[in-house]
């Protein structure tokens, strides 16, 4: 008895966790490439710098430390297989970040950068875990461009 | 002083030096996993009682000396302790079965000797005895040179492994060299990235604290690009660790190896 009513719990859990998931998930904007930039933020969204923050550092998220360096972040472990990010907009501007962020094989389709709103249905035998998703949200996309945007503004220190 | 003056000839002579030397092709150096390490962790390798993979290797020896359901032993043909096992042999997998007319990595080599020569039960692929086996054995082959023939029988699987090598996969859309061959000795966070060879498998790996198999740390890589895995036992495994083992071709085994 004690068994069943264990298993019936575990299974409602599992079937809760499906449903708060499905919540969760959104629609993968459609979003319009010019040149090598995405002009329009996705989902018309406006990105919190302060977040974009948080996500850049989160290795289960942004990750942009596993292969970016930025000198204004005092994190002692910081890549240096991509290009120094300080001051980005000096040579790219929000668009062309915007692009570079999403999906930069678009860009440079030998690049090792990750398409972190790279449409699924592009992605080689992604995990039944990840099936559908993307890296990040459209939101998280643009909370990282409105930080990476920011850092020209902040000459120094982290971004309050 | 003479000028510095070239006839025609020697002028020509020159030219076709330079051309040879640009036109040769620059095989870059091949760096075992052992330099990418802290000098506390080579440390570790280098001492037997430090080093993890010791005990599996004592394990593997318990497991050797077991008798088989038809008791019958390893040792009668590989020797008391495996001392028989030729270790030029051993460097040699995976190598080409000439009656089952497919490549067998020393993996199946030992499931092949433990089901048909000892009449046991199968090993599984995930087995500790296996994983503990082929430590033993590799070990036997220390400091002997990785030669992995891929002429003849053994190209289509060797032009398979490297395909799949140069294949992008999961949610992170990388493929193996991108890490492995272009940014070598660059830092991702903390980790200086290695030529990802294989030369010291089966190895106790200090990220997850336990010894894996080349299809295990494989399938970890998988993990890490979010991509669903392959079996352990699959021919796309099998392929890779062909390549794998060719590429690193002239690098000594350090089984029982310490990597990151």
């Amino acid at each position: 008895m004690i068994f069943k009513e264990k298993t019936f719990t575990l299974f409602s859990l599992i079937m809760l966790i499906f449903y708060i998931n499905n919540l969760a998930a959104e629609d993968i904007a459609r979003y319009e490439v010019t040149g090598n930039s995405i002009i329009k933020p996705l989902n018309d969204l406006t990105g919190k710098p302060e977040r974009g923050q948080e996500l850049f550092r989160d290795q289960n998220k942004g990750n942009c430390l596993a292969c970016h360096r930025l000198s204004t972040l005092n994190d002692s472990f910081q890549g240096n297989i991509g290009p120094l990010l300080d001051n980005v907009t000096l040579r790219l501007t929000e668009a062309q970040i915007r692009l570079r962020i999403a999906d930069m094989k678009q860009v440079n389709p030998y690049s090792i950068m990750p398409g972190f709103y790279r449409s699924p249905e592009r992605i080689n035998r992604i995990s039944p875990l990840y099936e559908g998703s993307t890296i990040l949200t459209a939101q998280e996309v643009e909370d990282i461009v409105s930080y990476l945007v920011s850092l020209n503004l902040k000459s120094s220190g982290e971004y309050k | 002083m003479k000028p510095f003056n070239l006839s025609l000839f020697q002028f020509l002579l020159l030219f076709i030096v330079c051309l040879l030397l640009i036109s040769s092709p620059l095989k870059a150096e091949l760096i075992s996993g052992y330099d990418f390490l802290s000098n506390q962790a080579k440390e570790m390798q280098n001492d037997d009682f430090q080093n993890p993979g010791y005990a599996m290797i004592e394990q593997g020896l318990t497991t050797y000396n077991r008798k088989g359901e038809n008791d019958k032993l390893c040792s009668q043909c590989h020797g008391e302790n495996g001392d028989k096992f030729i270790p030029e042999s051993i460097a040699q997998f995976p190598k080409f079965h000439k009656i089952l007319k497919r490549p067998v990595t020393l993996r199946d080599q030992i499931q092949l000797c433990w089901g048909k020569r000892l009449d046991n039960f199968p090993l599984l692929y995930d087995d500790t005895d296996l994983l503990a086996l082929e430590t033993m054995i590799r070990n036997k082959a220390y400091g002997e040179e990785v030669n992995v023939n891929i002429s003849g029988n053994m190209q289509p699987y060797y032009d398979a492994g490297k395909k799949f090598y140069l294949t992008r996969f999961g949610q992170m859309d990388m493929n193996c060299a991108q890490c492995h061959d272009i940014y070598t000795g660059k830092m991702l966070r903390g980790q200086k990235l290695s030529q990802g060879h294989t030369n010291g498998f089966p190895l106790f790996r200090l990220e997850s604290q336990k010894m894996v198999n080349l299809p295990q740390r494989l399938r970890e890589c998988f993990r890490s690009l979010r991509a669903e895995t392959f079996a352990q036992d699959s021919d796309e495994f099998r392929n890779l660790e062909i390549y794998l083992n060719a590429r690193g071709n002239g690098l000594k085994i350090e089984t029982p190896a310490i990597r990151y």
